[in-house]
C-alpha cells in the first residue's frame, strides 16, 4: 500500500528484472494448465511408488505433500526451503538497519513495507517447508543452533543509505534470477510460494533501482555514495549464485528432480548480462576492468567473485555473521516470556470454553 | 495549542514519533507474526503522519512540506505528547503505550471525521479505521500478558503503572481546536477500564501527570530519537532522495 508511491525515473526499464517477471507469469500459467489437465492416474496397485514419482516429475506435473517421495528429495527440499526462509528472516536485518534513518518519510514507508514483506516471505516459506513434515519451531531452532544456513550475502554490512538501493538492485536482482526457475519446481507448495515471492521481489528490485537512480543523478556526495555501494555489493552478489558448477555438491541430483533448472554459472551469466545494461542507464560503473561483450558467446565476459571469500563467509567468518546470529538469538530469547504468556492465556480461554460447554 | 495548525502539527507529531518507535521493533519482535503486525501499525501511523504534516505545512503557508517538518525541526519545535517518545522498553511497555495511544486516537479521529475542516475530516475518517485495529491489537496483548503467566502479569502491571501518568497529557483541554481533546476522555476511560479489569490489572491511581510535549518541552529521550531520524537528511542539505 505504502510501497508503490513513487514514479518511474526517466529511462528506467518497465521491468527492471529484465523480463523475468514475464517468466514468473508463464510459470503461473503452466501451473494452472498442469492442474487443469490432471496428473497421470496412479499409482496403480502394483506400480512401484518410485516409478510413479519419476513419471509425475517427468510429465512436468507437481508432487504434492501427500504423495510418496524419495527421502533424499524430501530432505533436499526441507534444507533448501528452510534455508530460503531463514534468509528472508535474517535478510531483514541489514535493511532494517536503515529504517530509523531513512532520508525522507516516503522512503521510510517504502523500506518499512519492504522489510515487512520479507517477514511475510519467511512465514510462507516456513509454511511450505511444514508441508514436508517438519515444524516451523524445529526449523527456527536449527537456524538458532547454527545447523542450517541462510544466504551469505546478509553477512555483509549496510554502511550507507545507498546500500539499501544496492541490495534492492543487485541482491534482490540476483535472488530473482535464482528464484524465477523455482516457480517451476516439481514440488507444488514450493513452486506456488515462489510465484508469490518473485512477484514481490521484482517490485523490491525496482525500488532499489529507483533509489540508486535518484542518488546517481543527485549531488556529488550522493553519486559517490551510490558508486561506493555498487563497488562493495557487486562481487558478493555474484557469489550468491554459489560455487562454480564443477564444485557444486547439490546440483546434478536437484536438476534431475526438477528442483533446480539451470546451473549456478548459467544463472550468474544471466545476472551479469542483465546488470550491465541497467548499470548503463543508472550511470554507475560495475567494478570489473575485464567486463566486456563476447560476440562469440553472445554474453559478457566477467571476473569471477572470490570463492575463497565466499567459503569463509559460509563457514561463519563474514563481517557480520556473529552479529546477525546474536541479534536473532536475542530477539528469540527476549520474546520467550511473551510467547509463554500467549500460550498460557490461550490455554485458560480454552479451559473456560470447555467449562461453559460442560 | 491554538488553532488548526498547532492542532494538526501535534497530531502529526504524535503519529510520526509513534511510528518511529514502533519501527524499532522490526526484526526484534517476540514472534514473526508480531513483527509484521507492529510494522503494519507503524506504517499506519507513518501514513497518518505524512497526511497531517503535509496539511500542517499547507496551513502554515511557509513552504514547509512533510519532510521539512519531520527532518528540519529541533526537539523544542516538536508538539507530540510525551507518551509516544518514551523508549520501547520491554514488550509490555510497548503494548501499554500502543493500547493507551489507540484508545485516545480512535475517539479523537472519529470526532475529527465529523469536523468542519474537510481535509481533517477526511484524514480522521481514514485514520479511525486503522486506530480501531491498533486498539484491538493492543487490547488483546494487554489481556494476554495481564492474564498470562505470573511473569507476564508482573511485567504488564509494571508497564501500565509506568505509562499511565503520561496518558493525562493527551486530554489537555484545547477549546479552540477542531476537536477539543478533553472531550474524548470519557470514551478513553470507557474502553480502558474494562480491558484492564479483564486483564486482571489494577488501574493506577497516580496523581503525577507529566506534560509539556504540546509546548515543546520534552523528555530527554526525544532529542536522541530525532538525532537518529534526522541525521542523514540533515547531512545533505537540499538533496533529493
Amino acid at each position: 500500500m505504502y510501497g508503490n508511491d513513487f514514479s518511474a525515473p526517466n529511462g528506467a526499464p518497465d521491468d527492471a528484472s529484465g523480463g523475468l517477471l514475464g517468466e514468473v507469469e508463464a510459470a503461473e500459467a503452466e501451473l494452472r494448465a498442469a492442474a487443469a489437465r490432471g496428473r497421470c492416474v496412479g499409482p496403480a496397485p502394483d506400480e512401484d511408488l518410485a516409478a510413479y514419482f519419476t513419471e509425475v516429475v517427468d510429465a512436468e506435473q507437481k508432487i504434492e505433500p501427500r504423495d510418496w517421495m524419495p527421502d533424499a528429495y524430501r530432505r533436499t527440499l526441507i534444507r533448501q526451503i528452510a534455508q530460503h526462509a531463514h534468509s528472508e528472516i535474517i535478510g531483514m536485518q541489514p535493511e532494517g538497519n536503515w529504517i530509523s534513518r531513512a532520508p525522507s518519510l516516503k522512503r521510510k514507508a517504502i523500506l518499512l513495507a519492504k522489510v515487512q514483506d520479507e517477514a511475510g516471505h519467511g512465514l510462507y516459506l516456513y509454511a511450505a517447508a511444514e508441508t514436508l513434515g517438519i515444524s516451523r519451531d524445529e526449523l527456527v531452532q536449527l537456524l538458532l543452533d547454527g545447523r542450517q544456513k541462510y544466504s551469505s550475502i546478509f553477512n555483509y554490512p549496510t554502511l550507507s543509505w545507498a546500500d539499501v538501493g544496492a541490495i534492492g538492485w543487485l541482491v534482490d536482482g540476483a535472488a530473482i534470477v535464482n528464484q524465477v526457475p523455482l516457480c517451476r519446481c516439481s514440488y507444488g507448495p514450493y513452486a506456488r510460494a515462489m510465484i508469490r515471492v518473485c512477484k514481490e521481489e521484482s517490485f523490491h528490485q525496482r525500488q532499489g533501482y529507483e533509489i540508486l537512480h535518484t542518488l546517481a543523478h543527485g549531488t556529488p556526495a550522493q553519486q559517490a555514495m551510490a558508486q561506493d555501494a555498487v563497488d562493495r555489493w557487486w562481487y558478493p552478489s555474484l557469489a550468491m549464485f554459489g560455487p562454480p558448477d564443477g564444485d557444486s555438491t547439490h546440483s546434478a541430483q536437484s536438476m534431475a528432480w526438477k528442483i533446480k533448472r539451470f546451473s549456478n554459472d548459467d544463472l550468474r551469466q544471466r545476472f551479469v548480462d542483465m546488470c550491465v545494461q541497467q548499470a548503463g542507464i543508472l550511470g554507475l560503473r560495475i567494478p570489473d576492468e575485464d567486463l566486456r561483450w563476447n560476440d562469440e558467446r553472445q554474453a559478457y565476459d566477467y571476473t569471477q567473485p572470490d570463492y575463497d571469500e565466499l567459503m569463509q563467509v559460509i563457514s561463519g567468518n563474514g563481517p557480520c555473521n556473529r552479529e546477525r546470529m546474536a541479534h536473532r538469538r536475542a530477539a528469540h530469547a527476549d520474546g520467550n516470556w511473551v510467547r509463554e504468556a500467549a500460550a498460557a492465556y490461550a490455554a485458560k480461554r480454552a479451559g473456560q470454553k470447555e467449562t461453559v460447554a460442560a | 495549542m491554538n488553532g488548526p495548525f498547532d492542532f494538526t502539527l501535534a497530531l502529526g507529531d504524535d503519529a510520526l514519533i509513534a511510528a518511529q518507535r514502533l519501527a524499532e521493533w522490526t526484526t526484534r519482535a517476540p514472534e514473526m507474526e508480531e513483527d509484521i503486525a507492529l510494522a503494519n501499525i507503524a506504517l499506519d501511523q507513518l501514513g497518518a503522519a505524512r497526511l497531517l504534516l503535509s496539511y500542517a505545512g499547507e496551513l502554515e503557508s511557509a513552504g514547509r512540506d512533510e519532510d521539512a517538518l519531520a527532518y528540519l525541526r529541533d526537539d523544542r519545535e516538536f508538539r507530540n505528547a510525551l507518551l509516544v517518545e518514551l523508549p520501547n522498553d520491554d514488550f509490555a511497555v510497548t503494548m501499554a503505550k500502543l493500547f493507551f495511544l489507540a484508545a485516545y486516537q480512535l475517539p479523537l479521529y472519529s470526532a475529527l471525521a465529523g469536523c468542519a475542516d474537510e481535509r481533517l475530516a477526511a484524514i480522521g475518517a481514514k485514520a479511525r479505521k486503522e486506530s480501531a485495529y491498533h486498539l484491538d491489537h493492543g487490547a488483546l496483548w494487554v489481556k494476554r500478558l495481564g492474564d498470562g503467566t505470573e511473569e507476564s502479569h508482573r511485567r504488564m502491571q509494571a508497564a501500565v503503572d509506568q505509562v499511565w501518568p503520561y496518558t493525562h497529557e493527551l486530554f489537555a483541554a484545547d477549546p479552540a481546536a477542531p476537536v477539543d481533546p478533553a472531550t474524548v476522555r470519557t470514551a478513553f476511560d470507557e474502553v480502558v477500564g474494562p480491558v484492564l479489569a479483564e486483564a486482571t490489572l489494577t488501574q493506577p491511581d497516580s496523581a503525577w501527570a507529566p506534560a509539556g510535549g504540546r509546548a515543546g518541552v520534552h523528555t530527554e529521550h526525544l532529542a536522541f530519537l530525532l538525532a537518529e531520524m534526522q541525521v542523514l537528511h540533515r547531512a545533505h542539505p537540499g538533496a533529493k532522495w
